[in-house]
Protein backbone atom coordinates (compact mmCIF):
# COMPACT_ATOMS: atom_id res chain seq x y z
CA UNK A 1 0.00 0.00 0.00
CA UNK A 2 2.79 2.43 0.92
CA UNK A 3 4.27 2.04 -2.53
CA UNK A 4 0.93 2.72 -4.10
CA UNK A 5 0.42 6.03 -2.35
CA UNK A 6 3.98 7.22 -2.72
CA UNK A 7 3.33 8.93 -6.05
CA UNK A 8 0.94 11.41 -4.54
CA UNK A 9 2.05 11.76 -0.93
CA UNK A 10 5.27 11.99 1.00
CA UNK A 11 5.92 9.51 3.76
CA UNK A 12 3.72 10.92 6.54
CA UNK A 13 5.30 12.55 9.55
CA UNK A 14 3.89 12.38 13.10
CA UNK A 15 1.32 15.13 12.55
CA UNK A 16 0.14 13.68 9.26
CA UNK A 17 -0.09 10.24 10.84
CA UNK A 18 -2.29 11.67 13.56
CA UNK A 19 -4.54 13.34 11.01
CA UNK A 20 -4.73 10.11 9.04
CA UNK A 21 -5.66 8.17 12.15
CA UNK A 22 -8.44 10.58 13.03
CA UNK A 23 -9.60 10.61 9.43
CA UNK A 24 -9.64 6.81 9.39
CA UNK A 25 -11.75 6.65 12.53
CA UNK A 26 -14.24 9.18 11.17
CA UNK A 27 -14.38 7.52 7.76
CA UNK A 28 -14.79 4.09 9.34
CA UNK A 29 -17.64 5.37 11.46
CA UNK A 30 -19.34 7.02 8.49
CA UNK A 31 -18.97 3.81 6.48
CA UNK A 32 -20.51 1.73 9.26
CA UNK A 33 -23.43 4.11 9.61
CA UNK A 34 -23.83 4.14 5.84
CA UNK A 35 -23.85 0.36 5.66
CA UNK A 36 -26.42 0.23 8.45
CA UNK A 37 -28.79 2.70 6.82
CA UNK A 38 -28.25 1.85 3.16
CA UNK A 39 -27.76 -1.91 3.31
CA UNK A 40 -28.88 -3.41 6.58
CA UNK A 41 -32.03 -1.37 7.15
CA UNK A 42 -33.60 -1.85 3.68
CA UNK A 43 -32.79 -5.56 3.76
CA UNK A 44 -34.21 -5.93 7.24
CA UNK A 45 -37.35 -3.96 6.48
CA UNK A 46 -38.18 -6.20 3.55
CA UNK A 47 -37.48 -9.27 5.67
CA UNK A 48 -34.58 -10.32 3.47
CA UNK A 49 -32.44 -11.32 6.46
CA UNK A 50 -34.91 -13.84 7.80
CA UNK A 51 -33.83 -17.43 8.37
CA UNK A 52 -36.69 -18.55 6.17
CA UNK A 53 -34.90 -17.19 3.14
CA UNK A 54 -31.30 -17.82 4.21
CA UNK A 55 -31.87 -21.15 5.92
CA UNK A 56 -31.74 -23.44 2.88
CA UNK A 57 -28.35 -21.96 1.97
CA UNK A 58 -26.49 -21.65 5.27
CA UNK A 59 -28.25 -23.80 7.86
CA UNK A 60 -27.22 -27.48 7.58
CA UNK A 61 -30.21 -28.59 9.63
CA UNK A 62 -32.62 -27.10 7.10
CA UNK A 63 -34.55 -29.70 5.15
CA UNK A 64 -33.54 -28.22 1.80
CA UNK A 65 -29.90 -27.58 2.65
CA UNK A 66 -28.31 -30.72 1.22
CA UNK A 67 -30.50 -30.71 -1.86
CA UNK A 68 -29.78 -27.06 -2.62
CA UNK A 69 -26.04 -27.49 -2.25
CA UNK A 70 -26.09 -30.66 -4.30
CA UNK A 71 -27.69 -28.69 -7.11
CA UNK A 72 -25.29 -25.76 -6.74
CA UNK A 73 -22.37 -28.19 -6.72
CA UNK A 74 -23.65 -29.75 -9.92
CA UNK A 75 -24.04 -26.33 -11.49
CA UNK A 76 -20.56 -25.31 -10.47
CA UNK A 77 -19.15 -28.53 -11.84
CA UNK A 78 -20.88 -27.80 -15.14
CA UNK A 79 -19.49 -24.27 -15.12
CA UNK A 80 -15.97 -25.53 -14.50
CA UNK A 81 -16.32 -28.22 -17.16
CA UNK A 82 -17.39 -25.72 -19.79
CA UNK A 83 -14.67 -23.27 -18.72
CA UNK A 84 -11.95 -25.94 -18.80
CA UNK A 85 -12.98 -27.23 -22.21
CA UNK A 86 -13.26 -23.71 -23.59
CA UNK A 87 -9.88 -22.60 -22.30
CA UNK A 88 -8.06 -25.69 -23.59
CA UNK A 89 -9.72 -25.40 -26.99
CA UNK A 90 -9.04 -21.66 -27.15
CA UNK A 91 -5.38 -22.17 -26.25
CA UNK A 92 -4.92 -24.71 -29.03
CA UNK A 93 -6.85 -22.76 -31.66
CA UNK A 94 -5.38 -19.46 -30.48
CA UNK A 95 -1.81 -20.74 -30.78
CA UNK A 96 -2.50 -22.05 -34.28
CA UNK A 97 -4.07 -18.75 -35.21
CA UNK A 98 -1.13 -16.74 -33.90
CA UNK A 99 1.37 -18.91 -35.80
CA UNK A 100 -0.76 -18.77 -38.94
CA UNK A 101 -0.98 -14.99 -38.83
CA UNK A 102 2.74 -14.55 -38.24
CA UNK A 103 3.60 -16.95 -41.06
CA UNK A 104 1.19 -15.29 -43.46
CA UNK A 105 2.59 -11.92 -42.59
CA UNK A 106 6.12 -13.01 -43.37
CA UNK A 107 4.86 -14.71 -46.56
CA UNK A 108 3.40 -11.45 -47.84
CA UNK A 109 6.84 -9.88 -47.61
CA UNK A 110 8.47 -12.70 -49.60
CA UNK A 111 9.19 -11.98 -53.24
CA UNK A 112 9.18 -15.66 -54.38
CA UNK A 113 12.26 -15.10 -56.53
CA UNK A 114 13.35 -18.02 -58.64
CA UNK A 115 9.83 -18.91 -59.68
CA UNK A 116 8.20 -18.03 -62.96
CA UNK A 117 6.80 -14.49 -62.81
CA UNK A 118 3.07 -15.37 -63.05
CA UNK A 119 3.41 -18.04 -60.39
CA UNK A 120 5.25 -15.68 -58.09
CA UNK A 121 2.56 -13.05 -58.51
CA UNK A 122 -0.13 -15.65 -57.89
CA UNK A 123 1.56 -16.84 -54.69
CA UNK A 124 2.04 -13.30 -53.47
CA UNK A 125 -1.55 -12.39 -54.21
CA UNK A 126 -2.74 -15.53 -52.46
CA UNK A 127 -0.73 -14.84 -49.31
CA UNK A 128 -1.89 -11.24 -49.22
CA UNK A 129 -5.48 -12.40 -49.62
CA UNK A 130 -5.20 -15.06 -46.91
CA UNK A 131 -3.54 -12.61 -44.57
CA UNK A 132 -6.37 -10.13 -45.13
CA UNK A 133 -9.01 -12.83 -44.59
CA UNK A 134 -7.54 -13.93 -41.26
CA UNK A 135 -7.21 -10.29 -40.22
CA UNK A 136 -10.88 -9.61 -40.99
CA UNK A 137 -11.96 -12.77 -39.15
CA UNK A 138 -9.98 -11.72 -36.10
CA UNK A 139 -11.44 -8.20 -36.14
CA UNK A 140 -14.99 -9.47 -36.58
CA UNK A 141 -14.92 -12.05 -33.81
CA UNK A 142 -13.05 -9.75 -31.48
CA UNK A 143 -15.55 -7.00 -32.11
CA UNK A 144 -18.66 -9.11 -31.53
CA UNK A 145 -20.03 -9.53 -28.02
CA UNK A 146 -19.41 -13.04 -26.78
CA UNK A 147 -23.10 -13.38 -25.84
CA UNK A 148 -23.97 -12.80 -29.46
CA UNK A 149 -21.39 -15.34 -30.61
CA UNK A 150 -22.81 -17.97 -28.28
CA UNK A 151 -26.33 -17.07 -29.36
CA UNK A 152 -25.40 -17.29 -33.04
CA UNK A 153 -23.76 -20.68 -32.51
CA UNK A 154 -26.78 -22.03 -30.65
CA UNK A 155 -29.30 -20.66 -33.18
CA UNK A 156 -27.21 -21.02 -36.30
CA UNK A 157 -25.85 -24.55 -36.03
CA UNK A 158 -29.25 -26.26 -35.86
CA UNK A 159 -30.23 -24.15 -38.87
CA UNK A 160 -27.56 -25.93 -40.88
CA UNK A 161 -28.57 -29.31 -39.49
CA UNK A 162 -25.80 -29.59 -36.93
CA UNK A 163 -27.24 -30.39 -33.53
CA UNK A 164 -25.15 -30.69 -30.39
CA UNK A 165 -25.55 -30.67 -26.67
CA UNK A 166 -25.96 -27.23 -25.08
CA UNK A 167 -22.53 -27.69 -23.52
CA UNK A 168 -20.97 -27.81 -26.97
CA UNK A 169 -22.70 -24.67 -28.17
CA UNK A 170 -21.38 -22.83 -25.14
CA UNK A 171 -17.86 -24.23 -25.55
CA UNK A 172 -17.79 -23.47 -29.27
CA UNK A 173 -19.08 -19.95 -28.76
CA UNK A 174 -16.56 -19.24 -26.02
CA UNK A 175 -13.76 -20.82 -28.04
CA UNK A 176 -14.43 -18.74 -31.14
CA UNK A 177 -14.16 -15.55 -29.16
CA UNK A 178 -11.36 -16.46 -26.78
CA UNK A 179 -9.14 -18.18 -29.32
CA UNK A 180 -9.11 -14.94 -31.28
CA UNK A 181 -8.19 -12.98 -28.17
CA UNK A 182 -5.53 -15.47 -27.09
CA UNK A 183 -4.22 -15.58 -30.64
CA UNK A 184 -3.75 -11.82 -30.55
CA UNK A 185 -2.10 -12.00 -27.11
CA UNK A 186 0.40 -14.57 -28.36
CA UNK A 187 0.97 -12.78 -31.64
CA UNK A 188 1.76 -9.51 -29.92
CA UNK A 189 4.03 -11.50 -27.60
CA UNK A 190 5.91 -13.00 -30.53
CA UNK A 191 6.15 -9.72 -32.38
CA UNK A 192 7.39 -8.01 -29.25
CA UNK A 193 10.39 -10.32 -29.04
CA UNK A 194 13.70 -8.81 -30.12
CA UNK A 195 14.26 -9.39 -33.83
CA UNK A 196 17.62 -10.94 -33.06
CA UNK A 197 15.87 -14.05 -31.73
CA UNK A 198 14.41 -15.06 -35.08
CA UNK A 199 17.53 -13.94 -36.95
CA UNK A 200 19.80 -16.00 -34.73
CA UNK A 201 17.51 -18.98 -35.15
CA UNK A 202 17.63 -18.81 -38.92
CA UNK A 203 21.39 -18.18 -38.77
CA UNK A 204 21.95 -21.51 -37.06
CA UNK A 205 19.84 -23.16 -39.73
CA UNK A 206 16.43 -23.64 -38.13
CA UNK A 207 13.51 -23.69 -40.53
CA UNK A 208 10.76 -21.07 -40.03
CA UNK A 209 8.53 -23.72 -38.47
CA UNK A 210 11.27 -24.76 -36.07
CA UNK A 211 11.98 -21.13 -35.25
CA UNK A 212 8.37 -20.57 -34.32
CA UNK A 213 8.03 -23.77 -32.37
CA UNK A 214 11.33 -23.79 -30.51
CA UNK A 215 12.28 -20.10 -30.20
CA UNK A 216 9.35 -17.75 -30.53
CA UNK A 217 6.36 -19.59 -29.05
CA UNK A 218 7.97 -20.63 -25.74
CA UNK A 219 9.13 -17.08 -25.11
CA UNK A 220 5.80 -15.60 -26.09
CA UNK A 221 4.00 -18.00 -23.76
CA UNK A 222 6.34 -17.06 -20.96
CA UNK A 223 5.93 -13.33 -21.37
CA UNK A 224 2.20 -13.58 -21.86
CA UNK A 225 1.49 -16.06 -19.06
CA UNK A 226 -0.11 -13.47 -16.73
CA UNK A 227 -2.33 -12.21 -19.55
CA UNK A 228 -3.28 -15.79 -20.37
CA UNK A 229 -4.25 -16.54 -16.77
CA UNK A 230 -6.33 -13.37 -16.74
CA UNK A 231 -8.05 -14.63 -19.85
CA UNK A 232 -8.90 -17.74 -17.85
CA UNK A 233 -10.80 -15.52 -15.41
CA UNK A 234 -12.66 -14.01 -18.34
CA UNK A 235 -13.61 -17.44 -19.67
CA UNK A 236 -14.83 -18.55 -16.26
CA UNK A 237 -16.98 -15.46 -15.96
CA UNK A 238 -18.28 -15.89 -19.47
CA UNK A 239 -19.48 -19.44 -18.91
CA UNK A 240 -22.26 -17.82 -16.90
CA UNK A 241 -23.63 -16.69 -20.27
CA UNK A 242 -24.65 -20.32 -20.76
CA UNK A 243 -27.96 -19.36 -19.19
CA UNK A 244 -29.14 -17.79 -22.44
CA UNK A 245 -29.01 -21.19 -24.15
CA UNK A 246 -30.28 -22.92 -20.97
CA UNK A 247 -27.09 -24.82 -20.27
CA UNK A 248 -27.29 -26.06 -16.69
CA UNK A 249 -24.52 -23.98 -15.18
CA UNK A 250 -24.42 -22.30 -11.78
CA UNK A 251 -26.69 -19.39 -12.60
CA UNK A 252 -29.27 -21.52 -14.31
CA UNK A 253 -29.39 -23.83 -11.30
CA UNK A 254 -29.65 -20.74 -9.14
CA UNK A 255 -32.66 -19.67 -11.13
CA UNK A 256 -34.30 -23.06 -10.56
CA UNK A 257 -33.63 -22.84 -6.83
CA UNK A 258 -35.13 -19.36 -6.76
CA UNK A 259 -38.16 -20.66 -8.61
CA UNK A 260 -38.66 -23.23 -5.86
CA UNK A 261 -37.73 -21.22 -2.78
CA UNK A 262 -38.31 -17.59 -3.81
CA UNK A 263 -35.12 -16.12 -2.39
CA UNK A 264 -33.31 -14.34 -5.25
CA UNK A 265 -31.04 -12.06 -3.23
CA UNK A 266 -29.75 -14.84 -1.02
CA UNK A 267 -29.06 -17.31 -3.83
CA UNK A 268 -27.28 -14.69 -5.94
CA UNK A 269 -25.16 -13.62 -2.98
CA UNK A 270 -23.99 -17.21 -2.55
CA UNK A 271 -23.29 -17.62 -6.26
CA UNK A 272 -21.47 -14.30 -6.40
CA UNK A 273 -19.28 -15.33 -3.47
CA UNK A 274 -18.44 -18.61 -5.21
CA UNK A 275 -17.37 -16.79 -8.38
CA UNK A 276 -15.46 -14.11 -6.51
CA UNK A 277 -13.47 -16.64 -4.48
CA UNK A 278 -12.42 -18.65 -7.52
CA UNK A 279 -11.68 -15.66 -9.75
CA UNK A 280 -9.89 -13.72 -7.04
CA UNK A 281 -7.56 -16.65 -6.43
CA UNK A 282 -6.91 -16.88 -10.16
CA UNK A 283 -6.06 -13.18 -10.46
CA UNK A 284 -3.78 -13.46 -7.43
CA UNK A 285 -2.09 -16.37 -9.19
CA UNK A 286 -1.64 -14.21 -12.29
CA UNK A 287 -0.02 -11.47 -10.19
CA UNK A 288 2.24 -13.98 -8.47
CA UNK A 289 3.35 -15.47 -11.79
CA UNK A 290 4.06 -12.02 -13.14
CA UNK A 291 6.19 -11.15 -10.12
CA UNK A 292 8.07 -14.41 -10.42
CA UNK A 293 8.72 -13.81 -14.09
CA UNK A 294 9.96 -10.29 -13.45
CA UNK A 295 12.34 -11.60 -10.77
CA UNK A 296 13.62 -14.35 -13.01
CA UNK A 297 14.47 -11.81 -15.69
CA UNK A 298 16.31 -9.59 -13.28
CA UNK A 299 18.60 -12.27 -11.93
CA UNK A 300 19.41 -13.42 -15.44
CA UNK A 301 20.85 -9.98 -16.03
CA UNK A 302 18.55 -9.15 -18.91
CA UNK A 303 16.09 -6.26 -18.82
CA UNK A 304 12.68 -7.31 -17.60
CA UNK A 305 10.28 -7.86 -20.44
CA UNK A 306 6.91 -6.73 -19.38
CA UNK A 307 3.90 -7.68 -21.43
CA UNK A 308 2.41 -4.75 -23.29
CA UNK A 309 -0.01 -2.99 -20.93
CA UNK A 310 -2.85 -3.42 -23.37
CA UNK A 311 -2.46 -7.18 -23.21
CA UNK A 312 -2.91 -7.12 -19.47
CA UNK A 313 -6.00 -5.02 -19.84
CA UNK A 314 -7.69 -7.89 -21.59
CA UNK A 315 -8.84 -9.03 -18.20
CA UNK A 316 -10.72 -5.79 -17.94
CA UNK A 317 -13.15 -7.11 -20.38
CA UNK A 318 -15.15 -9.70 -18.52
CA UNK A 319 -16.74 -10.87 -21.66
CA UNK A 320 -14.91 -8.84 -24.15
CA UNK A 321 -11.39 -8.17 -25.24
CA UNK A 322 -10.40 -5.24 -27.30
CA UNK A 323 -8.04 -2.64 -28.44
CA UNK A 324 -4.63 -4.20 -28.49
CA UNK B 1 -31.53 -11.20 -47.63
CA UNK B 2 -34.62 -9.05 -47.90
CA UNK B 3 -35.15 -9.19 -44.14
CA UNK B 4 -32.33 -6.65 -43.95
CA UNK B 5 -34.31 -4.28 -46.14
CA UNK B 6 -37.81 -5.10 -44.89
CA UNK B 7 -36.86 -4.84 -41.26
CA UNK B 8 -34.30 -2.10 -41.60
CA UNK B 9 -36.18 0.10 -39.15
CA UNK B 10 -36.06 -2.70 -36.56
CA UNK B 11 -32.31 -3.02 -36.94
CA UNK B 12 -31.86 0.73 -36.83
CA UNK B 13 -34.07 0.98 -33.75
CA UNK B 14 -32.09 -1.77 -32.05
CA UNK B 15 -28.85 -0.04 -32.90
CA UNK B 16 -30.13 3.25 -31.51
CA UNK B 17 -31.32 1.64 -28.27
CA UNK B 18 -28.02 -0.16 -27.78
CA UNK B 19 -26.22 3.11 -28.43
CA UNK B 20 -28.41 4.81 -25.81
CA UNK B 21 -27.56 2.17 -23.19
CA UNK B 22 -23.88 2.48 -24.03
CA UNK B 23 -23.83 6.26 -23.86
CA UNK B 24 -25.61 6.45 -20.51
CA UNK B 25 -23.66 3.54 -19.05
CA UNK B 26 -20.36 5.03 -20.22
CA UNK B 27 -21.12 8.35 -18.55
CA UNK B 28 -22.23 6.63 -15.34
CA UNK B 29 -19.30 4.24 -15.28
CA UNK B 30 -16.74 6.98 -15.87
CA UNK B 31 -18.18 9.05 -13.01
CA UNK B 32 -18.48 6.17 -10.56
CA UNK B 33 -15.13 4.74 -11.65
CA UNK B 34 -13.44 8.09 -11.00
CA UNK B 35 -14.95 8.21 -7.52
CA UNK B 36 -13.79 4.68 -6.73
CA UNK B 37 -10.34 5.48 -8.11
CA UNK B 38 -10.12 8.50 -5.79
CA UNK B 39 -11.10 6.22 -2.90
CA UNK B 40 -8.45 3.68 -3.91
CA UNK B 41 -5.60 6.19 -3.92
CA UNK B 42 -6.74 8.18 -0.89
CA UNK B 43 -4.46 8.30 2.16
CA UNK B 44 -7.21 7.13 4.52
CA UNK B 45 -7.08 3.33 5.01
CA UNK B 46 -10.83 2.60 5.43
CA UNK B 47 -11.66 4.47 2.22
CA UNK B 48 -8.88 2.64 0.43
CA UNK B 49 -10.25 -0.65 1.71
CA UNK B 50 -13.72 0.31 0.49
CA UNK B 51 -12.39 1.09 -3.00
CA UNK B 52 -10.31 -2.06 -3.13
CA UNK B 53 -13.14 -4.32 -2.07
CA UNK B 54 -15.49 -2.68 -4.56
CA UNK B 55 -13.06 -3.40 -7.37
CA UNK B 56 -12.34 -6.95 -6.23
CA UNK B 57 -16.01 -7.78 -5.87
CA UNK B 58 -17.20 -6.44 -9.19
CA UNK B 59 -14.18 -7.44 -11.21
CA UNK B 60 -14.40 -11.06 -10.15
CA UNK B 61 -18.12 -11.48 -10.56
CA UNK B 62 -19.68 -12.24 -13.93
CA UNK B 63 -21.74 -9.37 -15.34
CA UNK B 64 -24.57 -11.87 -15.60
CA UNK B 65 -24.72 -12.14 -11.82
CA UNK B 66 -24.75 -8.35 -11.46
CA UNK B 67 -27.60 -8.21 -13.98
CA UNK B 68 -29.53 -10.86 -12.08
CA UNK B 69 -29.00 -8.91 -8.88
CA UNK B 70 -30.39 -5.80 -10.52
CA UNK B 71 -33.27 -7.55 -12.25
CA UNK B 72 -34.42 -9.73 -9.34
CA UNK B 73 -32.82 -8.25 -6.25
CA UNK B 74 -34.05 -4.68 -6.68
CA UNK B 75 -37.72 -5.64 -7.17
CA UNK B 76 -37.43 -7.88 -4.10
CA UNK B 77 -36.41 -4.77 -2.19
CA UNK B 78 -39.39 -2.97 -3.65
CA UNK B 79 -37.37 -0.65 -5.86
CA UNK B 80 -38.02 0.09 -9.50
CA UNK B 81 -34.89 2.23 -9.75
CA UNK B 82 -37.10 5.27 -10.10
CA UNK B 83 -34.28 7.57 -9.05
CA UNK B 84 -32.95 7.19 -12.60
CA UNK B 85 -35.94 9.02 -14.01
CA UNK B 86 -33.88 12.16 -14.22
CA UNK B 87 -36.11 14.98 -15.53
CA UNK B 88 -34.21 16.26 -18.58
CA UNK B 89 -32.42 13.03 -19.43
CA UNK B 90 -35.59 10.96 -19.57
CA UNK B 91 -37.04 13.14 -22.30
CA UNK B 92 -33.85 12.61 -24.32
CA UNK B 93 -33.62 8.90 -23.62
CA UNK B 94 -37.27 7.90 -23.47
CA UNK B 95 -36.58 4.42 -22.07
CA UNK B 96 -35.32 5.94 -18.82
CA UNK B 97 -38.79 7.17 -17.95
CA UNK B 98 -40.93 4.18 -18.94
CA UNK B 99 -42.79 2.11 -16.41
CA UNK B 100 -40.94 -1.04 -17.41
CA UNK B 101 -37.83 -0.85 -15.25
CA UNK B 102 -35.57 -3.22 -17.20
CA UNK B 103 -33.69 -0.49 -19.04
CA UNK B 104 -32.83 1.14 -15.73
CA UNK B 105 -31.88 -2.19 -14.16
CA UNK B 106 -29.57 -3.04 -17.04
CA UNK B 107 -28.07 0.42 -16.82
CA UNK B 108 -27.37 0.06 -13.10
CA UNK B 109 -25.74 -3.34 -13.60
CA UNK B 110 -23.57 -2.12 -16.47
CA UNK B 111 -22.47 0.98 -14.57
CA UNK B 112 -21.63 -0.91 -11.38
CA UNK B 113 -19.70 -3.57 -13.27
CA UNK B 114 -17.81 -1.27 -15.64
CA UNK B 115 -16.90 1.22 -12.91
CA UNK B 116 -14.56 -1.34 -11.35
CA UNK B 117 -12.59 -1.58 -14.58
CA UNK B 118 -12.66 2.18 -15.15
CA UNK B 119 -11.20 2.59 -11.67
CA UNK B 120 -8.38 0.18 -12.45
CA UNK B 121 -7.61 1.96 -15.72
CA UNK B 122 -7.44 5.35 -14.00
CA UNK B 123 -5.41 4.02 -11.11
CA UNK B 124 -2.90 2.28 -13.36
CA UNK B 125 -2.50 5.64 -15.09
CA UNK B 126 -1.70 7.43 -11.84
CA UNK B 127 0.69 4.70 -10.82
CA UNK B 128 2.45 4.96 -14.19
CA UNK B 129 3.58 8.49 -13.37
CA UNK B 130 7.18 8.29 -12.11
CA UNK B 131 7.30 9.09 -8.39
CA UNK B 132 10.06 11.62 -9.06
CA UNK B 133 7.61 13.84 -10.94
CA UNK B 134 5.34 14.33 -7.95
CA UNK B 135 8.32 14.64 -5.62
CA UNK B 136 9.82 17.35 -7.78
CA UNK B 137 6.48 19.16 -7.82
CA UNK B 138 6.27 19.00 -4.04
CA UNK B 139 9.81 20.24 -3.60
CA UNK B 140 8.97 23.16 -5.89
CA UNK B 141 6.29 24.03 -3.38
CA UNK B 142 3.22 23.13 -5.41
CA UNK B 143 0.21 22.38 -3.27
CA UNK B 144 -1.57 19.04 -3.50
CA UNK B 145 -4.18 20.46 -5.88
CA UNK B 146 -1.61 22.13 -8.10
CA UNK B 147 0.46 18.99 -8.09
CA UNK B 148 -2.49 16.96 -9.32
CA UNK B 149 -3.61 19.53 -11.83
CA UNK B 150 -0.33 20.46 -13.49
CA UNK B 151 1.91 17.45 -12.95
CA UNK B 152 0.24 14.15 -12.13
CA UNK B 153 -3.11 14.16 -13.91
CA UNK B 154 -1.90 15.31 -17.36
CA UNK B 155 0.63 12.50 -17.40
CA UNK B 156 -1.63 9.86 -15.91
CA UNK B 157 -4.32 10.77 -18.43
CA UNK B 158 -1.95 9.88 -21.25
CA UNK B 159 -1.25 6.52 -19.69
CA UNK B 160 -4.86 5.66 -19.01
CA UNK B 161 -6.51 6.74 -22.24
CA UNK B 162 -5.92 3.45 -24.06
CA UNK B 163 -6.97 1.17 -21.18
CA UNK B 164 -10.06 3.33 -20.67
CA UNK B 165 -10.92 2.94 -24.32
CA UNK B 166 -10.61 -0.84 -24.06
CA UNK B 167 -12.90 -0.78 -21.06
CA UNK B 168 -15.50 1.21 -22.97
CA UNK B 169 -15.31 -1.15 -25.95
CA UNK B 170 -15.77 -4.06 -23.58
CA UNK B 171 -18.75 -2.29 -22.08
CA UNK B 172 -20.37 -1.84 -25.47
CA UNK B 173 -20.04 -5.55 -26.04
CA UNK B 174 -21.28 -6.36 -22.56
CA UNK B 175 -24.38 -4.29 -23.18
CA UNK B 176 -25.53 -7.08 -25.52
CA UNK B 177 -26.37 -9.07 -22.41
CA UNK B 178 -29.09 -6.56 -21.55
CA UNK B 179 -31.20 -7.81 -24.45
CA UNK B 180 -31.51 -11.17 -22.73
CA UNK B 181 -32.75 -9.52 -19.54
CA UNK B 182 -36.07 -8.22 -20.70
CA UNK B 183 -35.08 -5.06 -22.57
CA UNK B 184 -37.27 -5.07 -25.64
CA UNK B 185 -35.80 -3.94 -28.89
CA UNK B 186 -32.05 -3.54 -28.47
CA UNK B 187 -29.75 -5.27 -30.95
CA UNK B 188 -29.44 -8.61 -29.19
CA UNK B 189 -33.14 -8.77 -28.32
CA UNK B 190 -33.84 -8.01 -31.98
CA UNK B 191 -31.67 -10.96 -33.00
CA UNK B 192 -33.63 -13.23 -30.69
CA UNK B 193 -36.97 -11.86 -31.81
CA UNK B 194 -36.34 -12.04 -35.56
CA UNK B 195 -34.75 -15.48 -35.68
CA UNK B 196 -36.97 -16.98 -33.00
CA UNK B 197 -40.51 -15.75 -32.83
CA UNK B 198 -40.75 -14.22 -36.30
CA UNK B 199 -38.88 -17.06 -37.98
CA UNK B 200 -36.68 -15.12 -40.37
CA UNK B 201 -33.71 -16.81 -41.99
CA UNK B 202 -30.76 -16.93 -39.66
CA UNK B 203 -27.84 -15.75 -41.77
CA UNK B 204 -29.11 -12.32 -42.90
CA UNK B 205 -30.28 -11.44 -39.40
CA UNK B 206 -26.91 -12.52 -37.99
CA UNK B 207 -25.15 -10.33 -40.53
CA UNK B 208 -27.34 -7.35 -39.69
CA UNK B 209 -26.80 -7.71 -35.95
CA UNK B 210 -23.05 -8.25 -36.33
CA UNK B 211 -22.73 -5.16 -38.49
CA UNK B 212 -24.60 -3.20 -35.83
CA UNK B 213 -22.09 -4.15 -33.14
CA UNK B 214 -19.04 -3.92 -35.37
CA UNK B 215 -19.97 -0.35 -36.34
CA UNK B 216 -19.60 0.56 -32.69
CA UNK B 217 -16.58 -1.52 -31.69
CA UNK B 218 -14.21 -1.71 -34.66
CA UNK B 219 -13.70 2.03 -35.35
CA UNK B 220 -13.14 2.64 -31.65
CA UNK B 221 -10.59 -0.18 -31.56
CA UNK B 222 -8.78 1.18 -34.60
CA UNK B 223 -8.71 4.64 -33.05
CA UNK B 224 -7.19 3.20 -29.87
CA UNK B 225 -4.55 1.34 -31.88
CA UNK B 226 -3.55 4.58 -33.52
CA UNK B 227 -3.37 6.48 -30.23
CA UNK B 228 -1.28 3.68 -28.79
CA UNK B 229 1.14 3.72 -31.72
CA UNK B 230 1.43 7.47 -31.55
CA UNK B 231 2.18 7.38 -27.83
CA UNK B 232 4.78 4.67 -28.39
CA UNK B 233 6.51 6.94 -30.92
CA UNK B 234 6.25 9.99 -28.65
CA UNK B 235 8.02 8.16 -25.84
Amino acid sequence: MSQQTSVLYDIPGPRQRRITLIGSLVAGLVLLVGVYFLVYRPLDEKGQLSMELWGPLIDPSNENFSLVWERIGLGFKNTLTAAAMAIVASLVVGTLLAVLRIQLKSLTRRKFTGLAAPLAYLLRGLSVLLSAVTRVCVEVFRGLPVVITIFFVARGFPEFGIAFDNLWYLVIGLTIYNSVVIGEILRSGMEGLPGGQAEAASAIGLSPAQTTRMILLPQAFRIMLPALISQLVVVLKDTSLGFIISYEETLNIGKQIIGALGNPIQVYVVIAVLFIVVNYSLSKLAQYVQRRLAQGRKTAGTPAQNPPPAALMSQAEGGAGAGF
Amino acid sequence: MNVLIDKFDVFAGGFWLTLQICLLAAIGALLLGAIVAVLRISPVPPLRALGTSYVNIFRNMPLTVVMFFAAFGLPALGSNADFLRIPVLDSLFSRLGTDLPYFRFALIALVLYTAAFVCEALRSGVNAVPAGQAEAARSLGLTFGQNLRYVVLPQSWQASVVPLGSVIIAMIKNSALAGFFGIVGDLSATADQLTGAEGYAFVPVAIGISVGYLIMTVPLGTLLDRIEKRQAVAR
